[in-house]
């Protein structure tokens, strides 16, 4: 199983197709950077707009706010939403990518088993996704913070300012980081199955990225109907669950506790559910592929 | 000889589709085994399942010896095959694909082991050029040696002359008799170019609409000295009676709408002609044919299938 996945790496690794997603990373988190290093105050005035009304917020609390931490949070919000299309790329290639080629045949007569060939190409599929996202931390987060140095992260959401000690925050991006493996993982998975069905790796991808921007709008709506009865089983409902880590318990006097989490139990069912969809997706790909008849 | 294939009643159904009809047929060890039939006989769906790349509906098969639904894994580690066309990772070199394909097949090839099997099939010099840059002369014969990387007992080929040159087919055909005169190793060839498969098989079958039409030994199957001569001639419906009444009725086999068909011995043939001479046939053409090929459209041609049917 080791040689297969080296091969599996060896071959992906060797295809230029592998390095736009890296080179797309780092071209949108270069920008962003870019952007904020030159005109990062007016970025957040835009944010602050919000919040100016019940808050006095001084130039001197500004430009702490503009760190490294606060940056990198900023392009998780906008990449983690974009990265399925990447992990797509690849994990959709997986199976139909071969059939295209005309590879799978002569694969599949060599003393491999169909079972150990899938889980070897899903590993490497989780494998690029986990080195993409190293990649993004590599460049987003300490990139960021070499460019524009640490303090306190403060967060905005809607009603609430999350403030966190610049000391408790480098653990919170390791488990979103972490998270977020698992979050791309299952689209991986999702591409994966669908490749199995295919003999074109276009088609995998645009059918794994119209699933999530489908299951990501039904995950937005604000109707009470389907809070109940539909959102809670959509993968892409969990799939934004890192943000929790960055939700902070406070204390009486509404003072943050260092290294404390408002809803861990939340996050853990999220990541139960996101790995029960990883495994259904992976499981029925591989049982159909076991039957299948190679035709290609 | 002991049997390396034996196929007993394999039949697969693509819902309305047979595709292959309760075939049955065995390959010795040692032997070329021609695989004969149209497009769309059923040849490469047999392969396939031998290949385990399509389950059978029913039917067994065993290869070695061993029943292939069991010992999948063990029979494979002894085959190497081209399915149809020989498709490798096209953006990999020669030498990369050769040694993923050596890998998959679990064994450890050293890089001059490699070498060796480019230089057999003349593509050393190109062993580092990524295979999109290859002609598909050099694509198959590459295919051919991911085939041999791990030294397999039983080599399958479906079709290896496809779309080659007649350069690229005489190559082909060189490296099939090598492999089985120098290398010992035993070939099954599908095709439906039957003259290069009248040019290096032992045995052969030939498979119509997914069934057995004839099975055996090349040279028994086919006798070079039963020939057939399409005779042609101003009048061939008149020509055709007359022949009917005269001495040669015992030759005519058939009028088609182009010629006459005779089926006679060799030697007899200057005879035939002679006294076609003396009959005062108007004849435009006498074309004596014997090849397997002829043999083979004779067995396979709609009307004749039918009759061998019946």
């Amino acid at each position: 199983m080791w040689i297969l996945l080296k091969i599996e790496l060896f071959k992906i690794f060797k295809r230029p197709r592998t390095y736009i997603a890296f080179g797309a990373i780092a071209a949108v988190v270069l920008l962003f950077q870019m952007g904020m290093k030159f005109d990062g105050k007016t970025y957040l005035d835009l944010i602050l707009n919000n919040v100016n009304d019940s808050f006095e917020v001084s130039d001197d609390f500004k430009s702490k706010l503009l760190n490294g931490y606060f940056i990198c949070f900023a392009i998780l919000n906008v990449l983690l939403i974009q990265m399925p299309l990447m992990v797509a790329l690849i994990a959709g290639d997986a199976i139909a990518g071969e059939a295209n080629m005309g590879t799978l045949r002569l694969s599949l007569t060599k003393p491999v088993s169909r079972t150990e060939y899938m889980l070897v190409k899903f590993i490497a599929s989780m494998i690029y996704t986990i080195l993409l996202l190293i990649w993004l931390a590599i460049l987003a987060l300490f990139g960021s913070m070499l460019i524009f140095g640490t303090n306190s992260l403060v967060i905005f959401r809607s009603e609430v300012i999350e403030q966190m000690n610049s000391y408790d925050v480098l653990w919170r991006y390791l488990a979103a980081f972490s998270f977020a493996t698992v979050a791309l993982t299952t689209v991986a998975a999702l591409s994966f199955l669908l490749s199995v069905f295919a003999e074109n790796a276009i088609g995998p991808i645009i059918a794994t990225m119209s699933i999530v921007i489908v299951l990501t709008i039904l995950s937005e709506f604000n109707i009470p109907i389907y809070d109940q009865t539909v959102k809670p089983y959509l993968f892409t409902t969990h799939m934004v669950a890192w943000k929790g880590f960055f939700y902070v318990q406070a204390d009486a006097d509404n003072k943050t506790i260092d290294g404390t989490i408002q809803n861990l139990p939340a996050i853990l069912r999220s990541l139960g559910i996101l790995v029960i969809y990883i495994a259904g997706f992976v499981g029925t790909a591989i049982w159909v592929f076991r039957k299948k008849d190679i035709l290609t | 000889m002991s049997n390396i294939i034996d196929v007993r009643d394999l039949t697969k159904d693509f819902k309305e589709l047979k595709a292959v009809d309760n075939l049955s047929f065995t390959v010795k060890t040692g032997e070329v085994y021609g695989f004969l039939g149209q497009n769309g006989a059923g040849k490469s769906t047999t392969i396939r399942m031998l290949l385990t790349l399509i389950k059978p509906t029913s039917g067994s098969i065993e290869i070695m010896g061993l029943d292939l639904l069991h010992h999948r894994k063990e029979i494979l580690r002894q085959v190497g095959a081209i399915i149809e066309r020989p498709d490798l990772y096209k953006y990999l070199t020669a030498m990369e694909n050769l040694q993923i394909f050596a890998a998959m097949s679990g064994v450890k090839v050293s890089q001059k082991k490699l070498m060796d099997q480019l230089e057999m099939v003349g593509l050393a010099e190109r062993a580092h050029s990524k295979v999109k840059t290859y002609s598909q002369g050099m694509k198959q014969r590459l295919g051919i040696a991911t085939a041999l990387v791990h030294d397999p007992k039983l080599i399958i080929l479906d079709e290896p002359t496809n779309g080659l040159d007649p350069q690229g087919i005489a190559d082909i055909r060189n490296l099939i008799l090598h492999l089985s005169k120098e290398m010992n190793k035993t070939l099954l060839i599908s095709s439906h170019l039957l003259s290069e498969i009248e040019l290096v098989a032992d045995s052969m079958i030939i498979i119509d609409k997914g069934k057995k039409i004839v099975e055996g030994k090349v040279n028994k199957l086919f006798d070079p000295a039963d020939t057939v001569v399409e005779l042609k001639t101003l009048n061939d419906t008149e020509t055709f009676q007359q022949l009917q009444q005269s001495a040669l009725q015992q030759f005519v086999q058939e009028k088609r709408n182009d010629c006459i068909l005779l089926k006679l011995h060799r030697d007899e043939v200057p005879a035939v002609l002679r006294k076609l001479v003396q009959m005062n046939m108007e004849v435009v053409s006498f074309h004596s044919k014997h090849s397997l090929e002829d043999y083979f459209l004779s067995l396979t041609t709609p009307a004749h299938v039918d009759s061998i049917k019946n």
